[in-house]
């Protein structure tokens, strides 16, 4: 992995971190990078809410934003930015002032790496849509000085259509942090964790494949 | 949240009747639903902060819940209502969770914006 300047992850939802990028935020982390993760909402439209229910549609934040913050924490994120947008618009916004808003964090960031995802090919409306202001935001910067973007895709075509991954990055050294990460997002990740863990015990091949390499694509602008 | 007993839900849809109230109503399958099964039809309806009087309300069935509110003008309804909570703010919070637990529907009525 390429040592950075500094890397600006901009995702929709506390935990979208979590499970695809959050061992590769370790390795930078690590490395001495510093980590700017910017979260548009904090998720409010989860579904999850303990069973039984802990969490209420009117609760439910709060609780997810002491999660994104454990999180940050626990894998050492010093700037984390959550910028206030709601869970399920995003793609509803105006797409120039929310590219305006992203591109003011990039600039003052001037990051080397952006992660994101792949706009297109996200599954979730906001997923799209934030890449998509991303990618918007990157392009208005003059050609020499706009950093590299690495996205997520994990749609059913994904591969299809813009092939495999081209950057792929082994976080077996920080694994340990990257379950914790996913923990951190208790109310989201509860059930989900444990059968990880164990399945990870059991050394099933998929989720093995699946925890200890991050994938992305790198996105030509 | 507790599970929905309908006489309390019922005397709490009362006091919120003929006055100004603010209603949030959601429906949901989750934004993966399509992504998981390509044969399931993703559908949801969310609206916060709609404000309107309701001259009454009821909450019918056996469990899950359906509860309407009738206003002079038109309705509000939501089926599948399997919680509830006064919060307190004294919002009264209807929820319906599916058989995993996660929230499927919600209608919530608060004489205060929702934030």
């Amino acid at each position: 992995m390429e040592k950075e300047r500094h890397v600006l992850v901009i995702f929709p939802h506390p935990d979208d971190e979590a499970f695809g990028v959050s061992g590769t935020i370790s390795l930078h982390i690590d490395n001495g990078t510093p980590v700017t993760y910017a979260c548009l909402t904090l998720g409010e439209m989860g579904r999850n809410m303990g069973n039984p229910p802990f969490a209420t549609r009117e609760t439910l934040p709060k609780i997810r934003k002491e999660e994104l913050e454990e999180a940050a924490r626990v894998l050492g994120i010093q700037d984390l930015r959550m910028l206030g947008y709601r869970d399920k618009t995003v793609e509803f916004e105006d797409e120039e002032k929310l590219a305006n808003r992203l591109g003011v964090i990039i600039g003052e960031t001037n990051p080397s790496l952006i992660i994101t995802f792949y706009p297109g090919y996200a599954v979730h409306p906001d997923h799209d849509a934030t890449g998509a202001a991303v990618i918007r935001a990157v392009k208005e910067l003059p050609a020499d000085k706009r950093p590299k973007v690495h996205c997520v895709a994990f749609s059913n075509n994904c591969e299809e259509e813009i092939g495999q991954a081209d950057v792929v990055n082994d976080v077996s050294a920080v694994i340990d942090r990257k379950i914790a990460a996913i923990k951190a997002h208790a109310s989201q990740t509860q059930l989900m964790a444990a059968n990880m863990e164990e399945s990870i015990k059991n050394q099933d091949p998929e989720v093995l494949a699946r925890m200890y390499k991050e994938r992305f694509w790198t996105y030509k602008i | 949240m507790e599970p929905a007993v309908k006489e309390h839900v019922q005397k709490e849809i009362d006091r919120l009747a003929k006055k100004e109230v603010f209603i949030h109503l959601e429906t949901t399958n989750g934004a993966y639903a399509s992504h998981f099964d390509e044969t399931f039809f993703s559908s949801g309806a969310y609206i916060r902060n709609a404000q309107l009087v309701y001259e009454h309300g009821k909450v019918t069935g056996k469990g899950p819940y359906r509860v309407g509110l009738k206003m002079n003008f038109g309705w509000v309804y939501a089926e599948g209502i399997t919680h509830f909570e006064v919060d307190e703010d004294n919002r009264l919070l209807l929820a319906g969770h599916d058989f995993s637990g996660k929230l499927a529907v919600a209608l919530q009525i608060s004489e205060t914006p929702f934030e």
